[in-house]
């Protein structure tokens, strides 16, 4: 079959690759409709996310049409249609039965170097480093499902792919981040990064009555999709004081709940700040450019909620704990846990309470991802999201 | 319930009764008072009662031997205090032989006698140094793991699984096979590199339904080893806490490079992995693959990934 492999920094290549084969009595093998391409998957094409190998099958987002199942998996048959989410999650552990399924404790085949890295393992990811499994990704002609009876979700005919495919991260993440804002009515929550997770955020805050949503970017046509598609109010940071216009707007308190979905890779309007943090980064003495992170903590009302889902592997530097710890602010924080918002998220969509599709920019034929890569990288052309149709 | 210790050293000092070492600690004591408090009788007895010479060296003797029956009966590195009474008799022999050379009639004939009873002390003394000192460095060589892993899972069910010992290579990689020969003996095979087998027969000595398990190899095997599981139950009804203490001597040589490899660099991570599949076979029904990891969890192949591909049809 043909796949999208990682062949080394700024490299992906599609390859011909063998066809996956049930390995566990659990697994299905899915053949991929529509597969897409998440800003995460930009810190592996960057090099930042430690324990890749040259061929490795990248993809984390997918959904398709399951052709065969393990003997243990009974809730699908082949021909159902499916998304799949990106945490593999076994169900059956005391973290997925508390529905922390992306700290699943028997997914991780190479917990042993999560151990060293990050304390205790979390969940294995598809197409995500040998540090999260080593499991085979989804840009590609078919994927091995493992645990097929516990994350696939079955998508209904009257759904699309390309809203269906988004139930696989982006949409849930986001909603996940603003979900840990425990947002009560009235309440101004500030959203950091308009990227596919940070645009869900700001809509799902919406959703769960947020009197006010503020997003923050660099990049006009991503703000002016928070302004249309969610009503949003925005910073561009590179115009803009952020914390002197988060101040304005909240006359003085701050928003009462911060949504970090940038991550690893942030970007600084003033490029002293910048160049610091990417020369330490570059140097590998840190592994993080937390900007938003810190503005983020230094925003926030006294007392609101810091809440994470921008992606993080390592460490970070100049963190305002002074702030954190005087202001009494709560970090919330996780991968997110997919499978519980899976068929909820789905039922809005059905009712139509969001069309999910609306932050789609590019679609192209899986042959061209390598070129799907470079856009969403360079972000040409108002690259928002990448899917890829197989 | 016992130190997993003691359930593996009987076999370690294999043939040296653990009381050898105050058995000669007694003789040196009751050598060393007689030649303090009776110089006299003794020098008579040995037929060196007309040197003066031998009644100054008594009582030093009575002195060397209360040294060793001190430190053989204190207990501490007795292989080291038995190898000073062989020190001992070599010297007491060459007083002897000495003596010999210069005496006749009577007295020649009660130092000949006593050099043959001394002869036959310092050749108990030299076995019985060379067996204790065998055993402790076996005892040296003794790896010890303890690890543990939280199963969500009742302790009974946990106990159940490992009961049936012939499951147990169903998470332990390095074992080709158990085999239960009967509710309490089964036979071990473990697979090492380049086709080396190691095999043993081992017994459960304790088995406490759905709280512990205790077993041993028997007595004969190039690897004597021990181990106990406890299943506690984990606080706040998170399942079963699984607690794994292990005890392994490898031999020295060939066997015991060949034992080492098999359990690698870091003998503890493998078991800690073997824990792992225990917890995933048990929650999950059965060990977690992943393209970069086809066989499941082990220290070695994270260390040596293939590409997250699907395997090639030849590897399935």
């Amino acid at each position: 079959m043909k796949a999208t492999a990682w062949m080394g920094t700024d490299s992906v290549k599609v390859i011909d690759v063998p066809d996956p084969k049930i390995m566990n009595a659990r697994d299905a093998i899915v053949k991929i409709s529509t597969t897409a391409i998440c800003g995460s998957d930009l810190h592996l094409y960057h090099g930042y996310i430690p324990a890749m190998r040259k061929g490795d099958i990248l993809g984390h987002e997918f959904m398709g049409e399951v052709v065969e199942v393990g003997p243990q998996v009974r809730n699908l048959k082949p021909g159902d249609r499916v998304v799949v989410p990106f945490p593999i999650a076994c169900g059956h552990c005391s973290s997925c039965q508390r529905g922390l399924y992306s700290v699943c404790e028997n997914s991780n085949p190479n917990a042993g170097i999560a151990e060293k890295i990050m304390g205790h393992s979390p969940a294995g990811i598809f197409g995500y480093s040998h540090l999260l499994g080593g499991y085979a990704g989804g840009q590609a002609e078919y994927a091995r499902v493992p645990f097929a009876d516990v994350g696939p979700l079955k998508v209904p005919d009257d759904v699309r792919d390309d809203q269906a495919v988004m139930l696989a991260d982006a949409f849930p993440t986001g909603y996940m981040g603003a979900e840990m804002c425990d947002i009560t009515p009235g309440q101004v929550i500030a959203v950091w990064g308009a990227g596919p997770v940070g645009l869900f955020a700001a809509a799902s805050a919406r959703l769960l009555g947020a009197e006010r949503v503020i997003v923050i970017d660099r990049y006009p046509y991503r703000l002016r999709l928070a302004e249309e598609h969610i009503g949003a109010e925005t910073i561009n940071y590179e115009e803009a004081d952020v914390l002197d216009t988060l101040n304005e707007l909240t006359a003085g308190r701050g928003p009462d709940a911060c949504i970090d979905a940038v991550g690893l890779e942030g970007h600084h309007g003033n490029a002293a700040m910048y160049a610091y943090d990417r020369v330490k980064q570059a140097a590998r003495v840190e592994t993080e450019r937390p900007f938003a992170l810190r503005q983020a903590i230094l925003a926030c009302r006294s007392g609101g909620v810091v809440s994470v889902v921008g992606a993080y592997g390592g460490f970070v530097d100049k963190f305002p704990m002074g702030a954190f710890m005087n202001r009494s602010l709560i970090m919330r924080t996780g991968q997110c846990h997919v499978q519980r918002y899976t068929r909820p998220l789905l039922e809005r969509i059905q009712r139509g309470e969001i069309d999910p599709s609306f932050i789609v920019s590019h679609r192209m034929p899986l042959r061209d991802a390598p070129k799907g890569y470079k856009i969403f990288q360079k972000k040409q052309d108002d690259c928002t999201k990448v899917l890829l149709s197989v | 319930m016992t130190r997993i210790d003691t359930v593996l050293l009987p076999e370690l000092d294999g043939p040296v009764p653990a009381t050898l070492p105050s058995t000669l600690g007694l003789l040196s004591l009751a050598l060393g008072v007689g030649a303090l408090v009776a110089p006299g009788p003794l020098a008579r007895l040995a037929g060196v009662d007309d040197s003066a010479a031998a009644r100054t060296v008594l009582p030093a003797i009575g002195v060397r031997e209360l040294g060793s029956a001190a430190g053989l009966l204190g207990g501490r590195r007795p292989a080291g205090w038995a190898w000073s009474r062989v020190a001992g008799d070599a010297m007491d022999l060459t007083l002897l032989g000495r003596a010999l050379a210069d005496r006749g009639g009577e007295r020649r004939r009660r130092v000949a006698l006593t050099t043959l009873a001394i002869a036959g002390i310092a050749a108990v003394d030299v076995l019985s140094a060379v067996r204790i000192s065998r055993a402790r460095r076996a005892r040296a060589r003794m790896i010890r793991m303890e690890v543990a892993v939280t199963v969500n899972r009742s302790p009974a069910e946990a106990y159940r699984f490992w009961r049936d010992m012939e499951n147990l290579p169903r998470f332990m990689t390095h074992l080709e096979s158990v085999r239960a020969d009967d509710l309490r003996r089964s036979h071990w095979i473990a697979r090492g590199p380049a086709g080396h087998r190691v095999e043993w027969d081992a017994e459960i000595i304790d088995d406490q339904p759905n709280t512990s398990i205790t077993w041993r190899s028997l007595a004969g095997t190039g690897v004597p080893n021990a181990g106990r599981v406890r299943f506690v139950p984990a606080p706040g009804d998170r399942g079963t806490e699984v607690r794994v203490e292990l005890r392994y001597v490898p031999p020295a040589g060939a066997l015991g490079r060949a034992v080492a490899k098999l359990f690698g660099e870091e003998p503890e991570q493998q078991v800690r992995d073997d824990l792992r599949r225990f917890k995933q076979v048990l929650e999950t029904g059965e060990v977690v693959r992943s393209e970069g990891s086809p066989n499941g969890i082990s220290v070695r192949q994270q260390a040596m990934q293939r590409p997250a591909q699907p395997l090639p049809p030849s590897r399935r």
